[in-house]
């Protein structure tokens, strides 16, 4: 078998459980969004084109008419802001891509398959076929089930009866423990949880993203050995060398 | 099959700026310099913001669905992404139904 199959057949091993669990999510974005007032051809360009569950919900959350759009593109700016720290960190890991295929791929990170990257890179060379076939299969499964959704949407009854609202935070708190690197990462969670929960009580969404991540990483920070691997600064430049999450496997 | 101009115009403003948060961190990549406290922050991003994103519905909707997600923490700690959020849905659906919420 060529390595390309081979890298291909990973990456789809890789993202296939969250694709499906991004099943429900889609089709419950797409109902959601079809219940706000939204064509069908709506949710599926947004799909297509912003690709981003968690803002996505939050516009829906928004979605007035006529639509707001400065508030929408605020609150979908703030929300994705994490997009620039998780493609700083995924960046260097990416030396076996071409400029077009970083471009291409970069255009279509989640938070999953991102993830997914972000492990895989800490063992194997993260190769195109790898990160092509993960993040498109994954982009075409959003499209899909999201569609479906928005379509099938009036005849939902309840999404809750059959807790798809909850499956997003299943899913991530499944992704996090993928992160999970003792002590130093509980004590992040605990303070992006706290800040983020307060902070949506207190101001409402978007603000708990960005006070949530800063808290959880400012404590982070605060924790951390100021002079530890302070030799290592030319390593931490290094690809692949400095991995954001441990595998726990 | 409807499309409304100022939906389209609002849809492109947000895949804009989120084309722009993707790529922007993959430009200035190369600039960054990682040691001790910076690094241990660059490290704890990916669960800071996972949680961040998820707070709200976790600890602020009601005591189902934070009993949900620690029954789903639990899973997380032993078993696979999709069994978790299996049993995750599974938990909410058996709180809910009964406590009649």
């Amino acid at each position: 078998m060529s390595s390309l199959a081979t890298e291909a057949r990973a990456g789809l091993r890789d993202i296939a459980p969250a694709a499906i669990a991004a099943i429900p999510i889609g089709a419950l974005f797409g109902a959601l969004a079809a219940a706000k007032g939204l064509s069908p051809l709506e949710v599926s360009l947004m799909s297509l084109f912003v690709f981003a569950g968690g803002a996505q919900f939050a516009a829906v959350e928004i979605w007035r008419f006529p639509a707001p759009i400065a508030v929408l593109t605020f609150s979908t700016l703030l929300i994705n802001a994490r997009h620039v720290l998780m493609g700083a960190s995924l960046a260097p890991k990416t030396g076996a891509l071409r400029p077009w295929q970083k471009a291409l791929g970069f255009a279509v990170m989640a938070d999953e398959n991102w993830a997914m990257m972000e492990r895989r890179a800490q063992r194997h060379t993260l190769t195109p076929a790898y990160v092509m076939a993960m993040s498109f299969v994954f982009w075409l499964n959003w499209q899909f089930w999201t569609l479906v959704g928005a379509l099938a949407g009036t005849f939902l009854s309840d999404p809750r009866m059959v807790g798809a609202d909850f499956a997003f935070s299943a899913l991530f708190i499944g992704l996090i423990a993928g992160f999970w690197k003792g002590r130093a990462t509980g004590v992040t969670v605990a303070a992006s949880g706290v800040a983020a929960a307060v902070t949506y009580h207190l101001a409402g969404a978007p603000w708990h993203v960005a006070a949530g991540a800063l808290a959880g990483i400012g404590v982070a920070c605060l924790m951390a050995d100021p002079d530890e691997d302070a030799s290592a600064d030319a390593a931490a430049l290094a690809p692949r060398a400095a991995p954001v999450g441990e595998v726990r496997s | 099959m409807s499309l409304d101009l100022t939906n389209l115009v609002a849809i492109l403003c947000m895949a804009g700026v989120t084309y722009a948060t993707r790529l922007s961190g993959f430009l200035i990549a190369h600039r960054l310099v990682l040691h001790g406290r910076m690094k241990a922050g660059f490290q704890a991003i990916p669960a800071a913001v996972l949680t961040a994103v998820i707070a709200p519905s976790v600890l602020a909707t009601g005591w189902q669905e934070t009993a949900a997600a620690a029954v789903t923490i639990l899973a997380a700690m032993r078993l696979p992404l999709l069994a978790t959020v299996a049993i995750g849905v599974g938990a909410i659906v058996l709180l809910r139904a009964a406590t009649g919420s």
